[in-house]
């Protein structure tokens, strides 16, 4: 047994050390019969759960969208090919994302690597990404440190903004309802204990004491908090207007239940990811209308209504209305930059990301600073869509609904 | 504001209470570690969740296909798989080792089996989240027919174990298993029919938990955590003790949520269970270790 | 010889990231990795067959020491802080662990990993304001992969030379039995104090060491409790009360995990279970006992042919 394992490991390192050797010879044309794309996703996990909803399904819709058009054309070689897909368990964890892209880079040859789930799965791989020359568009990464990751790694490009773009909004927009006199000037927030939760709570707390509301509970809870009760019943007795929780799945399920069945129903409930999950109607019932949260869509695009529909065709279920546009417009501008240079030429790719504008489901998009800032900050379960209030360049697709409609207690 | 603490935590610790209890019975009396335990009641989540949303079976009556499947697939685990490593092991820590392997091993089918059927997403649906009033204070009902659920079970299987001949033979296994066959019993059915019955009461904890936590295929391991640390600090074997413990963890957690820190909830709990093991190396209501 | 030997493979794989690729060098970086927890995990589980799921505790504040601490100290510096930490941490959790046994030692050293894990992200959320942290350090892997060699190796020494010194005699007969222990003169409080700290402070180095390759390292990333079960399972699988048996252990399960993650991305978890249970009844004394047994009965054959 052992002697058998480890004449394995030595006859695959013999093998594989050839491969690297290998790697640094050009793909001639005629070999190519496709594009190779791979991916190391949690499968497996506690990370599962959100990469199941927000990116692997964006992922096999996108490789499915791409086929049944023939594939990408490589204008240089003169060919059309379809893509071709390694995908990978990372396990929900660092180590594995790391060595999954790893092997991707040089073992599998792979021509493009799609990023795993999470923010600090796709910051620990940004090095590997990046040592390796593979772009990297994070498409589930929230982080106040993008503009500097963008600086450090060329090829990472960051498509979710950061804690303070999606705090700042919805400070700017509660502040609007106080003037108008429809919310009083104290509110509660409730941040989850994980990186999400805190970087958001880091920029609202200043963010709604500038803006002069009275912060009349701040508190966070440990990830893995399965009842709410006591929260909600301390925050229900403070006379707040406004209920803003930067809570994660299940979390975000379990406020929502507990202030139903508490009866805590202020003007303004926020909640965070999980929020926009094709779900949350399911689990809120009649009491989804009128939630606020994170992210957003616009309702009246046709194009993502057109991708919905391909969406929840293909995969079973509906996107969600904040990360899996973005995820699936990362992939299009990924696809359209593969295009305009011709070839699997990562550095023109890269380049091309990083300086042309692009045309997704999400309409006209150009980076800024490796950045995508053009996105839904806050949005509002409104005629089951989860519509944009709030957006980083454009007005709002919809007025806010201010109070929210009372809860209906469940039969 | 207290009164209404005590008793949102003591619903709480009744969840906890549930959770535990079969895995107590299964540890003490039949000698396995389950670390599967967890992925039981997750089974039994996705059991209730598919007979309410498919069948549109309400989950209560939905406990009566549940309850006796989890007893089924228990004993059937004990029987094909658990069995053959009790035979085989001449001392008690062989079969600690084996039976943290093979079920750990289990973990990851149960988990792979409801991975590939459901998917990884959350699944939750909502069923009996009436608010009831009790003195002023608003709690879900389904949240307290667990609590009562757990006091039944408790209090149901402590009279069984104390007060019947048959609770006697399962004290005497569980006491000492290398001596219960002179006295004619036979060591191996009574296991299997504890673990089996172990497996029931999670099943029942599953269903009832499925009413109001959100949960995915991925998450049995959070319960067999939490099932582990209220069984160690009741002392293993110990019904009473699980429930003792499960309310202790459920009130401590509440009122530090209420009167601390809600960030510091889960640091208490584990401060709790650590500084009773220091005390008590035995748990609560343990006989002295070993 | 022996000694010789043990060298010379040293000093190969000492070469092997000038000629190895990328990939097989994260290979290495992991099983290395897991072998070093494994090994120092045996240290003091294998003969006293107390159970700990503490592992990850430490190994996570290894990692976090230099996540704190790199920007501020020297690195060497930073592992010696991070080791420090290790041992007094290893201290404090062996005298408040002394009258546990069987399976309460188990779960207290889980309980124990949990409150560390709490009390970080307590801190970091409410002191730091912030919890992720950043490790920007100039450390490529083949530079992760020459500290985690000489880790390995320097914990197989000290393993080696705790089996053959009165030390290891005396954890022996404490595992068998405290009560003889005791009536032999053992003190057993130091002796096992002794080699859990030494244990620990190694596992506190492999955090450290690691930390670098994930630049981000927040809670949950580097208190992955996961991380404690698979190394009770490599080591019990190696068999724990053999030199190289952790070791022998974590090398195939680790490179099971990275083939069927790779190859059976969406069945993994349920191959994975049977494969266990499977072993378990078809390898009941771990793979290296099997090993042995099979090597005898083949030379046995030999010698009667």
């Amino acid at each position: 047994m052992t002697t058998i394992s480890r004449r394995t490991v030595l006859q695959g390192m013999g093998v594989s050390a050839l491969a690297t050797a290998l790697s640094g010879l050009p793909v001639l044309a005629q070999d190519r019969t496709a594009i190779r794309i791979g991916y190391a996703i949690s499968k497996t996990g506690p990370n599962a759960a959100g990469a199941g909803i927000s990116t692997t399904p964006n992922y096999l819709l996108w490789v499915d969208d791409v086929n049944k058009t023939g594939g990408i054309t490589l204008s240089k070689l003169g060919v059309t090919l379809p893509l071709e897909v390694t995908e990978y368990d990372d396990r929900s964890t660092a180590e594995e994302t790391v060595r999954a892209v790893e092997r991707l880079a040089t073992q599998d040859n792979v021509d493009l690597i799609l990023p795993t789930w999470g923010t600090g799965a796709n910051l620990a791989s940004g090095p590997t990404f990046d040592r390796f020359g593979y772009p990297q568009l994070a498409g589930t990464a929230v982080t106040d440190m993008a503009p500097d990751l963008a600086k450090r790694w060329k090829h990472s490009f960051w498509m979710l903004g950061g804690g303070h773009d999606y705090a700042e909004a919805l400070v700017a927009l509660l502040v609007k309802q106080r003037d108008a006199g429809t919310i009083n000037n104290k509110v509660a927030i409730a941040s989850v204990a994980d990186g999400f939760g805190i970087d958001l709570s880091k920029a609202a707390t200043p963010a709604f004491t500038e803006a002069g509301f009275e912060l009349v509970y701040d508190k966070t809870y440990p990830l893995g908090t399965s009842d709410f009760a006591p929260i909600i019943n301390e925050v229900s007795g403070l006379g707040v207007d406004t209920f803003v929780a930067f809570s994660y799945p299940p979390d975000t399920f379990a406020l929502t239940q507990q202030s139903v069945v508490a009866n805590f129903s202020p003007k303004v409930f926020y909640l965070g990811v999980g929020t926009a999950f094709p779900i949350y109607p399911g689990i809120a019932g009649p009491n989804h209308n009128g939630v606020m949260g994170v992210g957003g869509i616009d309702p009246d695009s046709e194009a993502l209504a057109a991708y919905f529909e391909r969406h929840t065709a293909l995969n079973g279920q509906a996107p969600d209305s904040w990360a899996s546009a973005i995820t699936y417009a990362s992939l299009e501008i990924l696809q359209q930059a593969i295009e305009r240079v011709g070839d699997i030429d990562r550095e023109a790719i890269s380049a091309e990301i990083s300086s042309g504008e692009f045309d997704t489901i999400i309409g006209k998009v150009k980076l800024v600073d490796n950045q995508l800032r053009s996105l839904w900050t806050v949005g509002q379960w409104q005629d089951g869509k989860f519509v944009g209030l709030a957006h980083t360049e454009r007005d709002g697709s919809r007025e806010p609904v201010v109070p929210k409609p009372a809860w209906v207690p469940a039969a | 504001m207290l009164f209404s603490a005590i008793l949102t935590g003591l619903v709480l610790g009744g969840t906890y209470a549930l959770v535990a209890m079969g895995l107590t019975l299964q540890y003490g009396v039949a000698r396995i570690m389950n670390l599967a335990y967890g992925d039981i009641i997750i089974a039994a989540s996705f059991g209730a969740f598919v007979l309410f949303t498919a069948l549109g079976l309400n989950p209560l009556l939905g406990m009566l296909i549940v309850i006796p499947a989890g007893f089924a697939l228990s004993w059937l685990i004990y029987a094909v798989m658990l069995q053959p490593l009790a035979r085989r092991s001449r001392d008690r820590g062989r079969l600690e080792g084996d039976s943290i392997l093979a079920t750990f091993g289990l973990l990851f089918v149960i988990q792979g089996v409801a991975l590939v059927i459901f998917g990884s997403g959350f699944m939750s649906y909502s069923y009996l989240a009436v608010p009831i009033d009790i003195l002023g204070t608003t709690i879900a009902a389904n949240r307290l027919l667990a609590f009562g659920l757990a006091i039944t079970f408790g209090l149901g299987l402590w009279l069984v174990l104390t007060r019947t001949r048959f609770g006697t033979v399962i004290r005497a296994v569980a006491a000492n298993p290398a001596s219960a066959p002179l006295v004619g019993i036979n060591v191996d059915s009574v296991a299997r029919f504890a673990f089996a019955i172990g497996g029931a009461l999670a099943a029942a904890g599953g269903v009832v938990v499925s009413m109001y936590l959100t949960f995915s295929a991925t998450m049995g391991v959070i319960f067999t955590m939490k099932a582990l640390i209220v069984v160690i600090m009741g002392g293993v074997g110990n019904l009473m003790g699980a429930l003792a413990a499960g309310l202790i963890l459920g009130l401590v957690e509440t009122l530090v949520a209420s009167f601390i820190d809600p960030g510091l909830t889960l640091a208490a709990t584990y401060l709790i269970f650590l500084a009773v093991l220091v005390v008590r190396p035995q748990g609560l209501f343990g006989k002295a270790a070993r | 010889m022996k000694l010789v030997l043990a060298l010379i493979a040293l000093a190969a794989l000492a070469f092997m990231p000038s000629f190895a690729g990328p990939y097989p060098l994260g290979l290495m970086i992991g099983i290395l990795g897991y072998g070093v927890l494994a090994t120092a995990w045996a240290m003091f589980s294998g003969p006293t067959r107390y159970i700990s799921l503490a592992t990850v505790a430490f190994f996570g504040l290894g990692a976090y020491t230099v996540a704190v601490l790199s920007e501020t100290l020297p690195y060497p510096v930073v592992l010696l802080v991070a080791a420090l930490i290790g041992l007094v941490v290893a201290l404090i959790v062996g005298l408040a662990t002394l009258r546990l046994a069987g399976i309460y030692f188990v779960i207290f050293t889980f309980g124990l990993t949990e409150l560390v894990r709490q009390l970080v992200t307590y801190y970091e959320v409410n002191v730091t304001r912030t919890l992720g942290r950043y490790v920007f350090l100039p450390l490529g892997p083949e530079h992760i992969y020459w500290q985690l060699l000489a880790l390995l190796a320097a914990t197989l020494a000290i393993a080696f030379w705790v089996r053959q010194s009165r030390i290891g005699l005396a954890l022996r007969v404490i595992g068998d039995d405290p009560v003889v222990a005791s009536h032999l003169g053992i003190r057993i409080t130091r002796t096992k104090l002794t080699l859990f700290s030494i244990s620990c402070v190694i596992m506190t180095l492999a955090g450290a060491i690691q930390a670098p390759r994930w630049t981000y390292i927040e809670p949950s990333i580097v208190f992955n409790p996961t991380t404690s079960f698979l190394v009770v399972i490599m080591a019990l699988l190696g068999g724990p009360n053999r030199l190289f048996g952790p070791l022998l252990g974590a090398i195939p399960l680790f490179l099971l995990f990275e083939w069927l993650s790779a190859n059976f991305p969406n069945h993994y978890s349920i191959i994975l279970g049977l494969l266990f249970i499977a072993i378990v009844f078809v390898l009941p004394n771990g793979v290296l006992a099997a090993g042995e047994s099979l090597w005898a009965r083949m030379t046995r054959k030999e010698a009667r042919a």
